[in-house]
């Protein structure tokens, strides 16, 4: 029944948006003032978009039945992944964790290195994973995606759960959720993320009533409930399959993009002042050859192992072979010094060259290639050892920071299932104060655009039209930035200078917006089952200098390869008083709203602006104030008071499940 | 899963009989690693015995392979059963890995 109510909705609402933004693109700009006109319209038909995609999610909103239960002998590896969370914190989790009811084995993966952890870990029969031998300094590290990838190669569960470090896990997590492995095509189960040091009125926006509700049930009607790092529970198999499929394809690709770098490094060698040597040209030659050869294989379809094997194998050949005539060369030289000498020296003999010599300086590094650095580079390129990873295999996507999204997009697309479980399972720490909670906030915004630039869901041919829509909604979210700041600026130059991007306030206007605002909220109510959406609407306008930061860094990262500036969200509250220099951009608007608000008034009273006009503004500016004051509140939290009644639960446990 | 292994004049055959699953991959890993270690970085995985194969397992003789690699020598697949081979094409493994008749064979152009 709520189904058919909010299919509803969502038709209405489209119904209602379409005819409202045409109408504002077809008949309603005001071209005299396109610089503001035209940016609006634009934010609007942003939103419209945005309001589509949450419908579409909704109109396949999935009410899942408690599972089959598992077959007995399913054995579980519990990952909880830690970097510098105090140790007790983490203790509390491993301890929880340890007393998960289906047998299982309970494993610290600790970035940090802590011999202490590891003490602790021990102590209490907990196991114990740091980054391997493999880890060298110079190998990129991946973050918590290449601390799983470790673990991955020295455990063996079939299932593996993943808990951070601050979320404590209930006994029956896995009693709960194994079952739905019993679809041998069900790859990831997603359980809520939910915190307990969150008071009743959450400053800081850290529950997220609506995506571990309707959105990610929605997602899971389009099989696309998404992975989101911590409380899931996967399939072994699945990701290892992953990251055989992603070795090959980068293996191919390096392959593919040493050899066709080897012309150009060949002939620039040529070039160089080294090519005069003629045991250096000879060498390029066979360079060339094996080169040439090389990718006429690769066309023809031999396999990477026997192509690059044969590559090194004939340069390595040919090296040799060169170098020892040179060495015959050189040893016949000393040997007519020595005759030479000979009446000088004596007894002393003749020199030799060293046997070992001939191998030593055959060596790639060591032979006269090692000085071509480029043709060096490109030869070393040539191989399937992956020499630019730890590990070959990496089955957690490292394409982004937030690495959840970018595997369980790629999952979908290997045409593996998921689920969202919607009963909370684990209770976990959520910032305690702004400045901790801006830096979650951007790097999951940034792991978010990460992904959208470097695998567009939209063309990623082996996931349906459901699931790329499903994902690119979440990404399309995070654009929300640049259409706040149009919805702060066009009041305001309203107000100040009396220019309206619309041709006039009117009847046509209101009698098309109106309508579609009713039914947007409506849309939110009926889907939401009334859970409150206001913290998540305000902080999705009140953080526009976060996302827009985060789109910028982002496409920068992605686009130019500079860094992102990314920190690990630190668990325990930072210190000092409150921090009003972390919302400055958002105080400077909340200042500019107010003055505009004095100066549209006293605009009215001299006649210079109409009243329709003035009262629409000074409601808009109202509601843009109303939307920033979420700011003061946060900046003020000092943090969570854990005596008197605790935080409400958004539902009780099992509810669902019954 | 049992490994055994054996080294001959130009290569060491290493034998798997049974499942090259999740729980054997690391097994398969050490005895690789011992048999390179002792001087025979040239490696044949035979596999004509191994009736099954999971991700984990390839995911393993991968591991193996970069072992072979780095010490200067290689490591090759052979006796390839039905259900082993549609894992290797599943995963497009056979991109990367050749599987060749035998032991014998594995080595034979080398």
């Amino acid at each position: 029944m709520t189904r058919f109510w909010t299919r509803l909705i969502v038709l209405l609402t489209v119904i209602l948006g379409v005819n409202y933004v045409a109408w504002r693109w077809m008949a309603s700009l005001n071209w005299d003032a396109w610089w503001i006109a035209v940016p609006l319209v634009l934010a609007e038909t942003y939103s419209l978009i945005d309001v589509m995609l949450f419908g579409l999610t909704v109109w396949n909103i999935k009410f899942r039945k408690p599972p089959p239960p598992a077959p007995a002998d399913a054995t579980v590896d519990v990952f909880i992944t830690t970097y510098n969370e105090p140790l007790d914190l983490v203790m509390t989790t491993a301890l929880a964790a340890k007393d998960i009811t289906w047998p299982h084995s309970t494993w610290i993966l600790d970035d940090g290195d802590r011999p202490e952890m590891r003490e602790l870990a021990e102590a209490n029969g907990i196991g114990y994973v740091t980054r391997g031998a493999d880890w060298t300094p110079d190998m990129p590290r991946h973050a918590k995606a290449g601390n799983l990838n470790n673990a991955l190669m020295v455990t063996s569960g079939e299932y593996l759960l993943i808990l951070d470090a601050d979320q404590i896990p209930e006994p029956d997590i896995l009693d709960k959720t194994l079952g739905y492995f019993n679809d041998d095509k069900v790859a990831l189960v997603q359980t809520p993320q939910y915190f307990i040091n969150v008071p009743a009125d959450d400053p800081l926006g850290s529950q997220a009533p609506l995506f571990y509700g309707p959105i990610q049930q929605g997602k899971d009607g389009w099989n696309a409930a998404f992975f989101c790092g911590s409380n899931a529970i996967l399939r072994r198999e699945a990701l290892m399959q992953l990251g055989l499929v992603g070795y090959v394809k980068a293996t191919e690709k390096s392959i593919r993009r040493a050899l066709a770098a080897s012309r150009t490094a060949i002939k620039k060698a040529r070039r160089s002042s080294e090519a005069e040597n003629p045991l250096v040209a000879q060498m390029l030659n066979e360079v060339e050859a094996a080169t040439e050869s090389a990718q006429r294989e690769l066309e023809a379809g031999a396999s990477l192992s026997e192509i690059t094997y044969r590559v090194r194998r004939k340069v390595d050949d040919a090296v040799r072979t060169l170098v020892a005539a040179d060495f015959s060369a050189l040893q016949s030289d000393l040997e007519e010094i020595a005759a030479m000498e000979l009446a000088h020296v004596g007894e002393s003999g003749v020199t030799t060259v060293a046997s070992d010599a001939v191998d030593r300086m055959s060596g790639r590094d060591w032979s006269p290639l090692g000085a071509l650095e480029s043709v060096h580079a490109v030869l070393d390129a040539i191989s399937v050892e992956r020499t630019d990873e730890a590990q070959p295999i990496m089955p957690l996507a490292t394409i982004s920071v937030t690495e959840d999204m970018a595997t369980a997009m790629r999952l979908h697309g290997l045409g593996w299932k998921s689920v969202y479980h919607h009963e909370i399972l684990a209770n976990g720490l959520a910032p305690e104060d702004v400045k901790t909670m801006l830096t979650q906030r951007l790097r999951w915004a940034q792991g978010t655009m990460q992904v959208l630039l470097r695998e567009n869901p939209l063309v990623q041919r082996r996931l349906t039209w459901g699931q790329r829509l499903m994902y690119f909604s979440t990404m399309w979210t995070y654009l929300s930035g640049f259409a706040a700041v149009v919805y702060f600026a066009a009041p305001i130059i309203y107000l100040t200078l009396g220019i309206l991007p619309v041709n006039s306030i009117s009847f046509d206007f209101f009698i098309r917006f109106i309508p579609f605002m009713v039914v947007n909220q409506l849309l939110f109510l009926v889907a939401g089952h009334g859970i409150p959406t206001w913290r998540g609407q305000q902080y999705s306008l009140a953080l526009f200098p976060t996302w827009i930061k985060a789109c910028t860094t982002a496409a920068r990262n992605v686009w130019f390869g500079r860094p992102l500036g990314f920190a690990v969200t630190p668990k325990a509250r930072q210190s000092g008083g409150p921090s009003w220099s972390l919302i400055r951009p958002q105080i400077i608007v909340a200042v500019l709203l107010a003055v505009a608000l004095v100066v549209g008034l006293i605009r009215l009273l001299a006649g210079m602006s109409e009243p329709l006009g003035t009262l629409v503004n000074v409601a808009w500016v109202a509601f843009d104030l109303v939307v920033l004051s979420v700011l003061v509140k946060a900046v003020l939290y000092k943090g969570f008071v854990p005596e008197g009644v605790g935080p409400e639960r958004p539902e009780e446990r099992n509810a669902d499940a019954v | 899963m049992q490994f055994s292994y054996e080294v001959n004049d130009s290569y060491a055959e290493v034998k798997g009989v049974g499942r090259l699953n999740m729980v054997a991959a690391p097994k398969l890993r050490e005895v690789v690693a011992e048999v390179v270690a002792a001087g025979s970085s040239r490696v044949v995985v035979n596999l004509a015995e191994t009736d099954f194969m999971d991700s984990s397992g390839l995911g393993a003789l991968i591991g193996c392979l970069k072992a072979a690699r780095q010490a200067g020598g290689d490591l090759r697949i052979a006796g390839v059963q039905p259900q082993v081979r549609m894992v290797l094409e599943l995963t497009n493994m056979d991109r990367v890995l050749t599987a060749y008749p035998t032991a014998e064979a594995a080595f034979g152009d080398d």
